[in-house]
């Protein structure tokens, strides 16, 4: 009873940050803003999805499984090297940033 | 720095731990068959596929790499709550910038490992690491390395650049010995 509670409110939990994230994606002015919302909400997201399937499968028939550990351990690796791949492809392509953007002029040419 | 480690037949000691629980993880088991076998497999990988690799600076304090791990998780918590607010906010409200950030370390791990870092947690993504590889001569080490970073809402740039050094620069250069 206790662990259903649990497993329903990580569930709503990650799926809030997952619309949040999206939310950004689609809201936000431009380029570079918009890679914040994936990189960071979505992780969140995933991981309290991740922790509600293990609550849930710790207390089915099949019992104890710690794979989602794994799941959230190579996510977290991962997100940071796709957002530098993108934004450093929209470094490249001289993607416009947002008017009032601070600091366009520490970006060398290439 | 130290780039060798202390036994020959261990080249890479965390590396080989890693291997060791993600092997149990992945077969959800602790039964001594997979111990053994995640074991062996732990010690063979590293010592066939050093060959391959370039060596990587080791770990040479692994206390305080679990804290700073631990303090990292914290702040892609704390991260994800802050990016929310500002996301469900007004944009019009939002002050992007470009920060270029010097960065002391040199190894390309470290730097590599404080990207990361620096990607997940507060309303910051790195982006390129300056001065570039190829406008470099050959063995011509750079004298001094920037990080450049988009911020989501720049309030101060200094105090920024100033936590960045000290939150996740200081304890890398620490662990690193570097």
């Amino acid at each position: 009873m206790i662990s259903e509670w649990i497993v329903s409110i990580l569930l709503l939990l990650g799926g809030l940050f997952i619309l949040i994230g999206s939310i950004g994606l689609i809201k936000l002015p431009d380029f570079f803003m918009r890679l914040h919302g994936p990189t960071k909400a979505t992780t969140l997201g995933m991981a309290s999805v991740l922790t509600a399937a293990m609550v849930f499968f710790a207390n089915s028939a099949s019992g104890l499984s710690v794979k989602e550990i794994l799941i959230t351990t190579f996510l977290l690796i991962t997100a940071p090297i796709s957002a530098y791949m993108l934004i450093k492809t929209a470094i490249h392509h001289k993607l416009k940033a947002k008017d009032g953007t601070k600091g366009l002029d520490n970006i060398e040419k290439d | 720095m130290r780039l060798e480690a202390r036994f020959r037949w261990l080249p890479t000691p965390f590396r080989s731990l890693f291997l060791f629980i993600v092997w149990l993880l992945l077969n959800n088991s602790v039964s001594v068959g997979h111990i053994i076998l995640g074991a062996l497999l732990a010690l063979l990988i590293p010592l066939f596929s050093m060959s391959f690799r370039d060596p990587q600076p080791l770990i040479l304090k692994p206390g305080l790499a679990f804290k700073q791990l631990l303090i990292v998780l914290y702040d892609i918590i704390v991260a994800n709550l802050q990016v929310a607010l500002l996301i469900m906010g007004p944009s019009k409200n939002l002050r992007p910038g470009f920060v270029k950030v010097p960065i002391d370390l040199m190894h390309e791990m470290p730097i590599t490992i404080l990207a990361s870092c620096v990607s997940l947690t507060p309303g910051t993504v790195s982006a390129e690491v300056y001065p570039l590889i190829k406008s470099l001569n050959n063995d011509d080490n750079p004298t001094q390395r920037y990080l450049l970073i988009h911020v989501l809402d720049l309030d101060d740039e200094q105090a920024l650049i100033e936590r960045i050094k000290v939150r996740y620069e200081a304890p890398l250069k620490e662990i690193f010995q570097c």
